[in-house]
C-alpha cells in the first residue's frame, strides 16, 4: 500500500535567479547563476549529486533536446540527468523526479533544476507553438494562443455562475493588483512596478476579457533544488529542516474537450490534483491549514477559477474571497508572495521551481519584506496547457515535523 | 425522367457598395465611377471556390443523402489546386462514397458550370450514373480600380442530377464552341487580362449567347415564346438587355443579372441566376440555363410538380438576404491579399501538413466526421480509439457520426488579438452540438462583440490554412455564430 511521499524527502538546498529579459545571458548563465546559489545554500560538493532531473518546456528555442544543456552547463561529473518537459509542470515534474529518486533509495541527493530562455525569438509572448501540438491535432487545432486559450475560462465562468463578465474582470483586476504589490518587494521579480486595479482593468486587449495586465511576464530564468533525505539532511548539520508534504501531477485525459459534461468554468485536474495532494499531506481543511500559496497565475482568469479548484473558496464564490483580500500578502491565505508569474515572471521550465524557492524561504524566514508569519504549509501549483487539455502539478512543502 | 433533383446556393455574407471602391480608388481610375451603383458579394479571407462550393453543395443536399452520389463534380476557373482533384475535395467535405464514385473537375472556362451540368445530365441519361452533384464557385482576385474590381463578385451554386423525385426535367441542350478570347488567365497568373469591353459586349455576350439560344431553339423545335425564363450571364446591364431584345424575349422573363446585389460570380454564375429562378420557378415552367466563355451551353429545363415542395435552406435568396455590408475598403484588399500588413514573427510560422496524417484523417478533418460509441452511444470529437466518457472508455467500437450539419452553441468564446489573422481577432471556442458533442474550434464570419454564451452557431467548411512556400491549401470547419435580427 502507497504511503505517498510526505516527510520522506527534504529539500537542502535552492537557488533562483532574478527574472526578467535577460538580454546578456543564456539558458548556461542562468542555470549556473541558480545553481551556484543553491549548492552553497545546501553546503555540499557538486561530486555528492548522485542524479539530477532537467525541466524545460520549448526545445525549439532555448537549450534544444535532451539534458545536456545541463549536465554541460553545471559541469556535472557524468551523472545521470533526465530532461522532463510537460508544459508549465516541467520545472515540478523534475523536481519530483528528484524527489521520487530519493524516496526510492535510489540515490542519496539529488538535483532538480529548471530553465527557459524565452526572450531569444525576436517577438512578445511564448514561441508559436502551431507544430507543438501533435502532428495531427495540427490538421484542426484553431488558431489560438495561451492567453486566447485560458481566457475562455472566463465565459465560462461568468456564464456558469450569471456573473456579469466585468464584475469577473474586477476581480481578475484584484488579482494582478495584488501581485504587482507583491512582485514590488521582491527584488528577484521580473516586473517590479506597483499597478492599479484602474490600470489593470485599462489596460489593451489581448484576448477578450483579458488585458495586458491580466497576462503574466514572459521572462527568462532559472530555479533549482537539492533534495535528500531528512535523516542525511540531519547529518549534514541542518536543523531547519523542509519537507515535501505532498506531490501531485494530474493530466486530462480529453473529457474537458470532448465529453459534454465539462462546464468551461473550472479545471478538472487542478481540482483532482489537490484533493490528492491534501489526502498525502494529511490535510482536512486546506482553507484553515494552508499557510500560503504559489499557483499558476498564467493569467489572472487562470488565478482566479484555481482558488475554487483547490477547494479554498467555495464554488461561485472565489471573486468574494479575492476582493475580501483573503488572497492578499496580510490576507488569511497570501498567494503569490513573490509576485506570482504575473511580476516574477514566467520561464516556463523555471516556474515550479521558482515556487518552491518562495514557499523554502518563507518556511525558512527569508522572505525579507514580503516574509509571512510563521508559515507552516505551503502550496505550489502549475497548470501546463490550456483549460480544456492541460497538466496539472501540486506541490505542498512544510516544516519537517511539524 | 431525368433532370434536377436538388438545388442551393450560396453567397458569401460580405457586400462592398461599388460606391466603397469609387471613393477610394476613382482618384486613379474614374471609369469606375460609371457604375457605382448596387453592391457586390464579397467572399471572407477564409474562403475560397472550395469552401464555397462546399456551402452549396451542403444547402443543396440538406434533404438528400450524400451517401447516394455517384460523383461530384466542380466547376470553377479558381480552384486552389492545379494538380490535386479539387472536386474530391468537396466530396470529402460532403463525406461522399469514396467507392464507386467518380469525381471531376471542370475549369479553365467561365461555362464550365454549364458544360459539368450537361456531363453529368448524360452520365445519368446513359444509365451509368444515378446521382450526380455539380459545383459551380468561383472567387475571383480583381486588381484594384478595375471594371472587373466593379463587375465581379463571389458565390457558388449547386444542382444536384438524378431521375428520381425530379423537380425539373432536362428537355435537352445545345452548345456553340469557339476560341473567342474576352478574358484569359496565363498558368500560374493572379489576375484575368481582359480585351476591350465594346468588342466583348458586342461581338462576344451579344453575339454568341444569342447564337446559341437560337441554335437550342431551332434543335428542339421550341419557339422563344414557349420559355418562362431565360437565365444567361452578363454583367453589361445594356447589353443583358439587348441580348433578350434580339432573341424576342419578354423583359419579364429574362432572369435578372443580379449585378445590383453580388456581381458576377463568374463559373457559378449561370448556375447561382438559375437557383435563384428555380427558387420562383412554377410547375410546368420551362427554364433556359446558358453559360457563357468560349462559345456557350444552353440547357433546357421543365419545372415539374415538385418543383413548390423543395425548398433549400438558404439558396441563393436566403444567402442574398443574410448579407452584411462590408465598408471597411482596406479590410476587403487584405482579404484578397492586395496589400502588405504585417503579421509579426509569429505569423512566420507555417509547419507543413503531413499528407500521410491528412490521409488517415481525412474523414475527420474534411467531412467533420467523429465517432459514435456502438457501446454506451456517446458522440464524441475528434475520434480516437478509445471512448470519451469515463465510465465506458471502450476501444474500438464506433461508427461514424457526421457533426458537419449539427446546429450547435457556444460554450465559451474568447476574441484573440495575439494569435496573428488576417481579420483580428481570432475568435474561437468550444461549441456544443445538439444531440451531443462538442468541439473546440475557430469561429468565422462574426463580429466579437456580437458573439454570445450559449448563442447558436452553424458549422461552415472554411480554409484553414494556405502554405505559400509549398502551395498547400487546409481546411476544417469552423463555426458561425447566429446573430439573431
Amino acid at each position: 500500500m502507497a504511503t505517498g511521499i510526505r516527510d520522506k524527502v527534504a529539500i537542502i538546498g535552492m537557488g533562483c535567479t532574478k527574472f526578467g529579459e535577460r538580454w546578456n545571458d543564456g539558458p548556461e548563465e542562468l542555470m549556473v547563476e541558480a545553481f551556484q546559489e543553491c549548492i552553497a545554500d545546501a553546503g555540499i560538493e557538486k561530486n555528492e549529486i548522485q542524479a539530477a532531473w532537467m525541466g524545460t518546456c520549448f526545445d525549439e528555442v532555448n537549450v534544444g533536446k535532451s539534458a545536456l544543456s545541463a549536465s554541460i552547463a553545471l559541469r556535472l561529473p557524468n551523472i545521470a540527468v533526465t530532461r522532463v518537459e510537460n508544459f508549465c509542470a516541467s520545472g515540478t515534474e523534475a523536481f519530483r523526479g528528484a524527489v521520487y529518486a530519493v524516496a526510492s533509495g535510489a540515490c542519496d541527493i539529488a538535483l532538480a533544476i529548471g530553465v527557459e530562455k524565452l526572450k531569444d525569438i525576436g517577438y512578445g509572448g511564448l514561441p508559436e507553438f502551431s507544430a507543438a501540438v501533435g502532428t495531427t491535432n495540427a490538421l484542426w487545432f484553431p488558431n489560438l494562443t495561451a492567453p486566447g486559450g485560458f481566457a475562455l475560462l472566463a465565459s465560462g465562468y461568468s456564464a456558469k455562475y450569471g456573473v456579469d463578465i466585468q464584475d469577473v474582470k474586477k476581480a481578475m483586476a484584484h488579482i494582478s493588483a495584488k501581485s504587482h504589490a507583491n512582485g514590488a518587494k521582491n527584488p528577484k521579480a521580473h516586473l517590479r512596478r506597483p499597478v492599479t486595479e484602474e490600470q489593470v482593468l485599462n489596460s489593451p486587449m489581448i484576448a477578450f476579457p483579458l488585458g495586458l495586465f491580466d497576462c503574466c511576464g514572459v521572462s527568462d530564468g532559472s530555479a533549482c533544488a537539492i533534495v535528500t533525505t531528512p535523516e542525511i539532511a540531519k547529518s549534514l548539520g541542518k536543523t531547519d529542516i523542509v519537507s515535501v508534504k505532498a506531490l501531485q501531477l494530474a493530466l486530462s485525459n480529453g473529457t474537458e474537450i470532448s465529453y459534454d459534461d465539462w462546464d468551461g468554468a473550472h479545471f478538472v485536474t487542478t481540482t483532482r490534483a489537490s484533493t490528492a495532494a491534501y489526502k498525502e499531506a494529511g490535510i482536512t481543511n486546506p482553507r484553515e491549514e494552508i499557510s500560503m500559496m504559489e499557483v499558476h497565475d498564467c493569467f489572472s482568469i487562470t488565478e482566479f477559477v484555481t482558488m475554487e479548484d483547490l477547494h479554498i473558496s467555495e464554488r461561485g464564490t472565489a471573486a468574494k474571497d479575492i476582493m475580501d483580500g483573503f488572497y492578499d500578502l496580510d490576507g488569511k491565505i497570501p498567494c503569490q508572495p513573490d509576485g506570482g508569474l504575473k511580476c516574477f515572471g514566467h520561464p516556463i521550465g523555471a516556474s515550479g521551481l521558482r515556487m518552491l524557492y518562495e514557499m523554502y524561504n518563507q518556511l525558512l524566514g527569508k522572505a525579507g519584506e514580503r516574509q509571512i508569519k510563521d508559515p507552516k504549509l505551503g502550496l505550489t501549483h502549475n497548470l501546463g496547457g490550456f483549460p480544456m487539455m492541460n497538466v496539472c502539478s501540486i506541490a505542498i512543502v512544510g516544516r519537517y515535523e511539524a | 425522367m431525368i433532370g434536377i433533383t436538388a438545388y442551393g446556393g450560396y453567397i458569401p455574407r460580405y457586400r462592398l457598395s461599388r460606391m466603397v471602391i469609387v471613393q477610394n480608388m476613382a482618384w486613379y481610375f474614374p471609369v469606375i465611377m460609371a457604375v457605382a451603383g448596387g453592391e457586390k458579394s464579397v467572399a471572407n479571407w477564409d474562403e475560397d471556390a472550395i469552401s464555397m462550393a462546399v456551402a452549396a453543395a451542403y444547402d443543396c443536399m440538406a434533404l438528400k443523402d450524400r451517401k447516394n452520389l455517384d460523383g461530384v463534380y466542380l466547376a470553377s476557373t479558381t480552384m486552389p489546386f492545379a494538380d490535386r482533384l479539387n472536386a474530391g475535395i468537396v466530396a470529402a467535405a460532403l463525406n461522399a462514397p469514396e467507392e464507386g464514385a467518380m469525381n471531376a473537375d471542370f475549369s479553365a472556362c467561365l461555362k464550365a458550370g454549364t458544360t459539368a451540368s450537361i456531363a453529368a445530365l448524360q452520365a445519368i441519361e446513359s444509365g451509368r450514373k444515378n446521382s450526380v452533384l455539380v459545383a459551380a464557385s468561383d472567387q475571383r482576385k480583381t486588381k484594384m480600380a478595375t471594371m472587373y474590381d466593379m463587375f465581379l463578385g463571389d458565390g457558388a451554386a449547386a444542382l444536384l442530377f438524378g431521375r428520381d423525385d425530379v423537380l425539373a426535367e432536362f428537355k435537352g441542350s445545345y452548345s456553340v464552341n469557339c476560341d473567342f478570347i474576352d478574358h484569359y488567365k496565363g498558368y500560374g497568373k493572379e489576375f484575368d487580362y481582359t480585351w476591350e469591353e465594346r468588342w466583348v459586349r458586342d461581338e462576344g455576350y451579344g453575339k454568341i449567347i444569342p447564337e446559341a439560344i437560337s441554335g437550342f431553339l431551332k434543335q428542339s423545335g421550341m419557339s422563344i415564346g414557349d420559355i418562362a425564363k431565360v437565365v444567361y450571364p452578363c454583367y453589361f446591364g445594356g447589353t443583358h438587355k439587348d441580348i433578350a431584345k434580339k432573341l424576342g424575349i419578354d423583359p419579364a422573363r429574362v432572369q435578372n443579372n443580379l449585378h445590383n446585389v453580388c456581381g458576377d460570380t463568374g463559373t457559378a454564375h449561370p448556375l447561382v441566376m438559375f437557383v435563384a429562378a428555380l427558387e420562383d420557378a412554377q410547375p410546368g415552367d420551362k427554364i433556359l440555363l446558358a453559360g457563357f466563355g468560349q462559345g456557350c451551353d444552353v440547357l433546357c429545363f421543365e419545372a415539374t410538380d415538385k418543383i413548390k415542395a423543395f425548398k433549400a435552406p438558404a439558396g441563393i435568396k436566403g444567402s442574398l438576404a443574410g448579407r452584411v455590408e462590408l465598408t471597411n475598403y482596406q479590410k476587403y484588399i487584405k482579404f484578397r491579399d492586395l496589400i502588405v500588413a504585417d503579421l509579426g514573427i509569429r505569423g512566420e510560422a507555417n509547419p507543413n501538413t503531413s499528407l500521410t496524417a491528412l490521409w488517415r484523417n481525412r474523414k475527420m478533418v474534411l467531412g467533420f466526421v467523429g465517432a459514435k460509441c456502438t457501446k454506451c452511444g456517446t458522440v464524441q470529437f475528434p475520434p480516437l480509439p478509445m471512448c470519451v466518457k469515463p465510465e465506458c472508455n471502450t476501444a474500438g467500437e464506433f461508427e461514424d457520426y457526421e457533426f458537419a450539419n449539427k446546429p450547435g452553441n457556444i460554450q465559451v468564446f474568447t476574441g484573440d488579438m495575439l494569435a496573428p489573422s488576417v481579420d483580428p481577432p481570432a475568435v474561437y471556442g468550444i461549441v456544443t452540438f445538439e444531440g451531443g458533442g462538442k468541439a473546440f474550434v475557430d469561429f468565422t464570419d462574426c463580429d466579437l462583440n456580437q458573439v454570445k454564451v450559449g448563442m447558436p452557431i452553424k458549422m461552415s467548411f472554411r480554409r484553414r490554412n494556405v502554405d505559400e512556400m509549398r502551395g498547400f491549401t487546409g481546411y476544417f470547419w469552423k463555426a458561425v455564430p447566429q446573430v439573431q435580427g
